[in-house]
């Protein structure tokens, strides 16, 4: 059954230098039409660059991305508000059959993984660069269970650094959080014994400080000396005084950048069906170079059905730029995690599949 | 000639006519704005009746008691929360801000009253009138980034020296981020409210009670005191009311400022706990279904506490109805 | 005759013309006596200097009390040197009286201090971001971590959303504080005026849950600026109710009687004497009310979203508003977003100054002319 896509106009390739983002716009199809999209705030920053290159080259076209949640995202399509929502974490069970029933005639509704990203441990210590932490470590931080920074775990690998008698001032996230539910499933995987509270959007361990929002974490770390925190990667890579640690993930310390963490989401197995292409990440790998700390942000949409005002040609025209190769390489360079090899493929066939007549 | 009696004596303050011939346009006037009253009802019934439908889902599906769980995890499985630490967080951070806002609040009001030059006055009641414009997002990045650090050190000195009082105490040393921060920010974010208000009540003393104090040989202390408060009790008693309804229901200052921690902890100086408006705004954005419905309760609570609030309120200011300033 | 002099006069208190004793009192003290003693013009300075040579005294010598610091020393010394010496000479009554003058200008500085702090620090941040393109510029297609685009569409959707709020609050508040003052009695009088005082306590996210629930979920309706002003309605309704009830309360009722003596229908009574006259004070509550809602963040993150485009049309689609706008720039995370979000808040701050302005022209152009 061939998809009816309809495509008004090619790409322009000429407008490449004036796009916002500086990437290549090779890779688009423009259609034309509005349409909305709400949900991640975790991706806001990705979207919006994507967005502003589509909208450049293809000024007949309006995407406009709310950042308002995930939850409130997959809210919004529910109640058809939007042509497609961006969540943190896969919909599924019963939001997943609300939300088919948006899509007509029986079409699936397929969470589609598209953007990448790391979550890095930030931290602001005076005279101490490169500091290497081990999910042990993390988690005894972070469970109020290490106060010191000269505590014998840390000190086992940094072992050329010298760590001060100093407390660790500790921020997490004070609102619900995707980050916080992936980052907090890396520690339950990983040290399992040492951090006991489990994995969820809100914080629930003991201790420590929280801030609102990724920016107020990064924040709070770089204006606070001897902290940590956990954010984006994004976030630390535009701060000035605060540094990604290096995590050591069994096979020797990985930096946190966006290449160690694309080995690993392209590890991740698929556990959708169809072309429905929900992953389970394996937070406890080992294979050297893999940073393990990584989240995925998935674009939900109708595979099929979405209805004719929410305008699907664009939808799919929109995330197949952002599938494509000039999108993902956009990725990279705003501190964000591109979706490689096998699954990649993947990807881009099941935004091939979405019906748009 | 009894009706038209009736109808004088009859409420409103205003003289009324009755009888034979009413105007037919006057008949619809009367209609027009009995539907506006009629409406400020519709609006309150929908909101009450919504708020309450909305919240029974997560109120009967809570697997541990909604008065006594110290946790927030409504879209879990089995779901479980609790608005205790909520409740404690939304009422201490306002004590403590009417604790600083009604001294400071009543004290400039008094002093642009009856101590500051009338351009003065006319320039610090504008200033501080302005305030009332400021964002709240505002005062939240302000408090967080301006002001926060300044206090720490009075943090520090109040942990120190009076540390035997248990609120003051501080294990952690760690001073950010406390109630004590939140409170004083909200303090700041209710003072024109509570300076204005209060301001207008101190209008309407009238000038012969100050006057002939004084002219008894009163110092200016005095006068206040025996002229101006007495009279002034119950609208200052309301401004403080509408103040803490402000500072109940403050919501992105209180959000970015508090740490979130949730539990319920009395000590003021260490990272602090969490309001009923603050944990809507956090969580709102990544909550289900479920997690949306249990917001919408804490929500009704805080209106049911800023309902009994404003009750007791106009209940006070009742009482001192007969210094009403018309005539 | 000016308060002051009633006052300086009256009480004997004050740096009086009078510093020295009259003849006769010598060892007399006493405060109730028309030629008391008072302290010299130049006791304040002087109680002043020795407070900060104390205060000085505490930092040089690194010696505190109580871990206060050299300036609190200092004020809390004046206060004390200040407050026995007038004990001392003038007696109980002045000292109190002292102490409260003292105590009061404490409070005005305390209060001032930082609501000027606040003001200069938007003033000074969000003069960096200011400029005609930062005026007239979106961001749409605007890197939001990067320097570039502008308020615009914020400016817009707030003005439509606190427009249409406007014109849904101010009618039905303005009659309903008709409806209280000049129809008044009875139990719908009486249970309206019970629920004013509830509306008024609505916490802002409390209204936003409502019109979200209610108008976009129940009914269907799209997030749009329209919801938003529905949100903002809920809120200003109250404030312009009550405020406009004081104000028609004062209007004198020998105009109402005087009209409705030479027959005037009680509509036009209403409509062409009292309403004009009390029109500054209504114009005022209803700029206050203004001002309070368009600051409001959390209604609005709830209802309208947040857009970087313009949005002419606020009945369909999110729109933006400085409020969320500032939202939003801050949580992106860089330097440059967070310069526009000071930006907008200065253009927020200096949008309701223009609101106060006007309307304070207004009053004055439509108040009735005194004689």
């Amino acid at each position: 059954m061939a998809a009816c896509s309809s495509t008004t106009s090619s790409s322009s390739s000429s407008s490449a230098g004036a796009s916002g983002a500086g990437a290549s716009t090779g890779d688009i199809t423009c259609v034309d039409g509005a349409i909305q999209a709400s949900g991640s705030s975790a991706q806001a920053n990705a979207i919006t660059d994507w967005v502003n290159a589509y909208q450049t080259a293809c000024p007949g076209s309006t995407i406009d991305y709310q950042p308002v949640g995930s939850g409130a995202g997959v809210q919004a399509f529910i109640s058809k508000q939007v042509s497609f929502a961006g969540t943190d974490s896969a919909v599924k069970d019963a939001d997943l059959a609300k939300a088919a029933a948006v899509c007509a005639n029986g079409g699936a509704g397929i969470n589609i993984p598209l953007v990448g990203g790391a979550i890095a441990v930030a931290y602001n210590l005076d005279g101490v660069d490169g500091l290497v932490l081990n999910s042990e470590t993390v988690a005894g931080i972070f469970a109020n269970t290490i106060t010191k920074w000269n505590d014998p775990a840390i000190v086992a690998t940094n072992p050329n650094a010298t760590l001060p008698d100093a407390t660790i001032a500790q921020f997490h996230r004070s609102d619900s959080s995707g980050t916080t539910d992936n980052f907090t499933s890396y520690l339950t995987a990983t040290a399992p014994t040492t951090w006991t509270y489990g994995s969820g959007k809100d914080w629930m361990a003991p201790g420590g400080q929280g801030s609102k929002g990724s920016d107020q974490v990064i924040a709070s770390v770089s204006q606070t000396p001897s902290s940590i925190g956990y954010v984006e990667l994004s976030y630390v890579l535009d701060a000035t005084g605060a540094k990604a640690a290096a995590i050591d993930n069994g096979g020797g310390a990985v930096e946190a950048t966006s290449e160690n963490a694309a080995t690993t989401i392209a590890a991740a197995t698929v556990t959708g069906t169809g072309d429905d292409l929900t992953l389970k990440i394996d937070y406890t790998t080992k294979e050297p170079g893999a940073y393990p700390i990584v989240l995925v942000t998935y674009e939900f949409t109708c595979q099929s059905g979405l209805a004719a005002d929410k305008n699907p040609a664009l939808v799919q025209a929109f995330l197949g730029y952002g599938a494509s190769d000039a999108g993902q390489a956009n990725l990279v360079s705003t501190g964000y995690v591109p979706i490689t090899g096998d699954l990649m493929t993947k990807v881009r066939a099941a935004i091939a599949s979405i019906q748009t007549a | 000639m009894s009706t038209a009696v009736k109808e004088r004596q009859a409420g409103g303050g205003a003289p009324q006519i009755g009888g034979a011939s009413i105007h037919p346009a006057d008949r619809n006037f009367r209609w027009l704005v009995i539907a506006a009253g009629v409406t400020v009802l519709v609006i309150m019934a929908a909101i009450a009746v919504f708020l309450v439908v909305k919240s029974i889902p997560a109120i009967t599906t809570n697997s541990t008691s909604m008065w006594a769980t110290e946790q927030w995890a409504p879209d879990s499985d089995p779901p479980s929360w609790g608005i205790a630490v909520l409740i404690f967080g939304t009422l201490w951070t306002a004590v403590i801000a009417m604790i600083i806002a009604m001294p400071i609040g009543v004290g400039t009001a008094l002093f642009i009253s009856f101590y500051a030059s009338p351009r003065l006055s006319t320039a610090l009641g504008f200033v501080v009138d302005l305030l009332a414009a400021v964002p709240s997002i505002i005062f939240g990045l302000w408090g967080l980034y301006f002001f926060m650090p300044q206090i720490v050190p009075l943090s520090q000195w109040l942990a120190t020296y009076f540390g035997w009082i248990p609120i003051f105490e501080n294990s952690q040393d760690l001073y950010t981020k406390s109630i004590l921060i939140a409170g004083l920010v909200l303090a700041i974010m209710v003072l024109p409210t509570v300076s204005a208000i209060s301001r207008e009540v101190f209008l309407q003393v009238p000038k012969g009670h100050v006057e002939s104090s004084l002219a008894l040989g009163a110092t200016r202390w005095e006068m206040i005191r025996m002229a101006v408060l007495p009279f002034s009790r119950g609208g200052v008693v309301s401004a403080a009311m509408l103040g803490l309804g402000r500072a109940l229901g403050e919501t992105i200052a209180v959000a970015l400022i508090l740490s979130a921690v949730f539990e319920i902890n009395w000590q003021i100086t260490e990272p602090g706990g969490n309001s009923i408006a603050a944990n809507i705004a956090l969580k709102w954005g990544e909550a289900g279904i479920n997690g949306r419905s249990a917001l919408i309760a804490t929500g009704l609570v805080l209106f049911a506490i800023t309902l009994a609030v404003n009750m007791t309120a106009r209940w006070i200011v009742d009482r001192r109805k007969e210094f009403s300033g018309a005539n | 005759m000016s308060l002051d002099t009633v006052v300086n006069n009256a009480s004997g208190g004050g740096p009086g013309p009078s510093g020295r004793r009259p003849a006769g009192d010598e060892g007399k003290r006493g405060p109730s006596r028309l030629s008391a003693r008072v302290l010299p013009p130049w006791a304040a300075a002087a109680a002043g200097s020795a407070g900060l040579g104390l205060g000085l005294a505490s930092w040089a010598s690194g010696i505190t009390v109580i871990g206060l610091a050299p300036a609190v020393i200092a004020a809390l010394s004046f206060f004390t040197i200040y407050t026995i010496w007038t004990l001392s000479v003038e007696g109980r009554r002045h000292a109190v009286d002292r102490l409260a003058t003292a105590l009061i200008y404490a409070a005005a500085v305390a209060a001032l201090v930082p609501l000027v702090w606040i003001l200069v620090t938007v003033l000074l941040r969000g003069l960096s971001v200011m400029s005609w393109s930062f005026l007239t510029e979106t961001m749409r297609n605007v890197d939001p971590r990067k320097a570039g685009g502008g308020v615009f569409h914020a400016v817009i959707g707030t003005l439509e959303q606190v427009g249409i709020a406007a014109l849904i609050s101010v009618p039905i508040g303005v009659l309903t504080a008709i409806y209280l003052v000049e129809y008044g009695k009875g139990r719908l009088a009486k249970s309206i005026n019970f629920f004013v005082d509830v509306m008024t306590g609505i916490p802002s996210i409390v209204a936003g849950m409502f019109i979200f629930t209610f108008w976009i979920l129940t009914l269907g309706f799209p997030t749009s600026g329209f919801a938003g002003a529905l949100a903002l309605s809920i809120l200003m309704i109250p404030v312009v109710v009550r405020s406009s009830e004081e104000m028609l309360r004062i209007v004198p009722n020998e105009l109402r009687e005087g009209a409705l003596a030479l027959g005037v229908p009680k509509y036009t009574v209403i409509a062409r004497i009292v309403v004009p006259t009390a029109i500054s004070g209504l114009l005022t509550g209803v700029m206050l009310a203004v001002a309070r809602v368009t600051g409001e963040t959390a209604p609005l993150l709830l209802t309208t979203f947040l857009a970087q485009d313009t949005n002419w049309n606020p009945f369909s689609d999110p729109q933006a508003s400085l409020p969320t706008f500032i939202w939003d720039q801050i949580s992106r995370g860089t330097e440059p977003a967070l310069n526009r979000a000071w930006g907008g808040a200065l253009v927020l701050i200096t949008i309701v100054l223009i609101f106060y302005a006007g309307a304070r022209l207004l009053a004055v152009r439509y108040a009735p002319k005194s004689r």
